[in-house]
């Protein structure tokens, strides 16, 4: 994957000075937002569902050990395999074994984020295993060497020309041309070759209901029907806190997820998948498995408050209404969950000391919590996450107090000690007022700050002074 | 490995801090209009490109066969041993028409014909959901699951008696909750993308048309 530097300030930076790209971004955007609106005319029915939603969710979560056991036990009652991974290694590790008991050398892949997350492709790769994307955005970024920009719409950085002349240079005898269905066709014609040569078909999950040990797909182009109804043999992977009580509960999460995803209905296609291609059955894979994931989710369960970013269902609705990520893209978090998602999921994955740049991606405008369809405190979980950065010997999240500075201690110490004495306060006051101004603006610590914007002008007299000489009292 | 990683996992869940398991708040889905069941349906998947045409038993094979030559198909994938595929058999036994391809093999046998060569393909629906505009799949041995997904045209016989509100209550009257429901799909339209600046196309990977003969008697 194309992840050139870990640097979340200067690819921001970067992305900023990209016109193109803010142009594609913010015209896809709000085109998303005006979509999903046209589909909640009714604030108190989306007020109903966000809490049935949520509720669904929290429930899940509240039962989780006892829900994957049950999950586990009825899948393979119906004919399923099934794996447990703690961390990306395990977890590749495991499907490569799958992949080579079944001397597959080619598998073909539904989207998944979780895949992403593994780094999958490229592990297979090296293994000398083809991994092949066929969502059309997958499809679009693989062929470019790229990572996905946004959860739903993986490849929307990219516009129609620069579509076409990838097509143009990677798909023998593609003609150039920017028109989307004749790319579409073009991609249509590739990947149904390689759906039906391929020895293994890939998929992630969207929900796991556990009394019926089923696993729940959706996708608008059919791919993923493709990736698991074509080939021999299927592999579904999973985060393990897709689980959920009930198969009936899917509904209202459905209905949540392509509402705010997308402002669809629903997908194009549901998917529930009970089990492998049975007795007589004349198509289906002949061996389904699932591989459950960990990956730092069992640490983020471990804390109430932060647990709450598990009830997370994918929707990219935080993302589509965050003017951050609208004006700088996916690409710029770095790591593989962009948008306030990803601010909450890449440094509790990845570690604070590697992946916290991004919390400070956020304006905690709220906009993002009050859209999320199963009301994750998303900005709350941001300062939360700010706090825990900074924390000395900080342990609820991986690399917590890795951004203590003994410098801004100092200064908040300092900061603190003045607010909290009125006579040292108006000590302060009266030297700033005084010399200020006089301050070069390329001293430590406030070079930073000036380097991007002008430097404060103190007032000859505070504010305080006036009041007072208006004869305005302390209450 | 995979038995450790099991348990570390499990042991990990549980020992975590427990929290209360709130209620479920009370929701239906969502209805705005006094439409019959079946005028929603239409409705709805008429809105993503989904072509609907009333018909009754008698006629349905007539149907079929209008259907296919509008959409110049010259060859249909069906299942011999079901209701429609006697239909057929029956009907194109009296008047030929565009070649009929059983799917009476496994996909192994018949995968290069499936991938390359079909025009059209049809299968019965288990009804429609009016709420999301949504068929209800269910394939079987009968009908294997490649029959609504790999033919750029999918044409599906929906008798209009059986029609849902909502998924809820078809999870509920199909008695899914109690068993099982084996593989099944709610399809909602023709296969669609909007990968390319959010440029909606049709036909990606499955049917690029989707025309659902509705049978009302
Ligand atoms: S956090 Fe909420 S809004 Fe964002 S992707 Fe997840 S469910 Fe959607």
């Amino acid at each position: 994957m194309a992840q050139i530097s870990h640097d979340f300030e200067h690819a921001a930076i970067k992305a900023l000075g990209n016109k193109q790209l803010r142009t594609n971004f913010r015209r896809v955007m709000t085109g998303l937002i005006n979509k999903r609106a046209a589909l909640f005319p009714d604030p108190d029915e989306l007020q109903a569902l966000r809490a049935r939603g949520a509720a669904i969710k929290d429930r899940a979560l509240a039962k989780l050990p006892d829900l994957l056991v049950q999950l586990e036990q009825n899948l393979i009652a119906n004919g399923f395999h099934v794996h447990w991974a703690e961390s990306v290694d395990e977890g590749n590790k495991i499907i490569l074994d799958i992949l080579r008991k079944a001397n597959a050398r080619t598998i073909i892949k539904g989207k998944s984020m979780v895949s992403e997350e593994m780094h999958f492709n490229h592990f297979l790769e090296e293994n000398g295993v083809q991994a092949l994307e066929s969502d059309l955005g997958e499809y679009i970024i693989q062929l470019a060497g790229e990572g996905p920009s946004h959860i739903v719409m993986p490849a929307i950085h990219k516009n129609k020309d620069e579509i076409g002349r990838l097509f143009q240079e990677k798909i023998a005898g593609q003609p150039y041309t920017e028109d989307p269905d004749e790319l579409t066709d073009a991609a249509r014609r590739v990947l149904r070759q390689l759906f039906a040569n391929a020895d293994c078909g890939f998929s992630g999950v969207n929900f796991a209901a556990a009394d019926t040990g089923s696993l729940v797909l959706m996708s608008n182009e059919g791919n993923g029907r493709m990736s698991t109804h074509l080939p021999s043999m299927h592999i579904a992977l999973m985060g393990v806190e897709k689980v959920i009580e009930r198969l009936e509960d899917v509904a209202p999460l459905i209905s949540l997820a392509c509402r705010s995803a997308t402002g669809q209905a629903i997908t194009t296609y549901v998917n529930i998948i009970s089990g492998p291609r049975r007795g007589n059955e004349k198509d289906g894979p002949k061996e389904v498995h699932l591989v459950l994931l960990d990956n730092g989710r069992t640490k983020i369960y471990n804390d109430p408050e932060l647990r709450q970013g598990l009830r997370c269902i994918r929707c990219a609705a935080c993302m589509n209404h965050c003017p951050v990520y609208t004006r700088i893209g996916g690409h710029a978090y770095q790591y593989t969950y962009p948008g306030p998602i990803g601010e909450i999921l890449n440094p509790q994955m990845q570690g604070i000391e590697k992946a916290g740049d991004v919390l400070h991606a956020s304006s905690l405008c709220g906009r993002c919590s009050e859209v999320c369809p199963v009301k994750i405190p998303l900005a709350e979980l941001i300062v939360r996450l700010r706090r825990e950065a900074i924390r000395p010997a900080g342990t609820a999240v991986k690399g917590g107090g890795s951004r203590n500075s003994s410098v801004e201690n100092v200064v908040w110490f300092g900061w603190k000690t003045m607010y909290a004495s009125p006579l040292l306060y108006r000590w302060g006051t009266w030297w700033l007022r005084k010399i200020g101004n006089l301050l070069p603006s390329g001293i430590p610590l406030l070079k930073q700050w000036t380097s991007v914007r002008s430097k404060p002008q103190f007032a000859s007299r505070s504010i305080y002074d006036l009041a007072r000489e208006r004869g305005i009292r302390d209450e | 490995m995979s038995n450790n990683a099991r348990s570390a996992i499990l042991e990990r869940l549980r020992k975590a801090p427990k929290k209360p398991i709130p209620d479920l708040p009370p929701w239906s889905p969502y209805v705005t209009t006094t439409e019959s069941a079946f005028d929603r349906f239409r409705r709805m998947i008429t809105a993503v490109k989904g072509e609907v045409i009333e018909t009754s038993r008698a006629n349905l094979a007539a149907t079929i066969r209008q259907v296919l030559a509008d959409k110049q198909a010259s060859n249909l994938l069906y299942a011999p041993n079901t209701d429609i595929g006697k239909t057929l058999d029956k009907a194109w036994a009296a008047e030929p028409g565009p070649r009929l391809v059983p799917y009476d093999k496994p996909i192994e046998d018949l995968k290069s014909v499936i991938v390359n060569d079909i025009d059209a393909g049809i299968t019965s629906t288990m009804g429609a959901i009016a709420d999301t505009g949504s068929l209800i799949v269910w394939p079987s041995v009968d009908e294997p699951r490649l029959m609504s997904l790999v033919p750029p045209i999918h044409i599906a016989v929906l008798e209009v008696s059986k029609m849902f509100d909502s998924f809820p209550e078809a999870v509920a009257k199909l008695g899914w909750n109690k068993k099982p429901p084996g593989n099944t799909l709610l399809i909602s339209g023709p296969s669609k993308t909007a990968d390319i600046e959010g440029i909606l196309c049709f036909g990606v990977h499955g049917p690029k048309q989707l025309v659902v003969l509705a049978i009302t008697d």
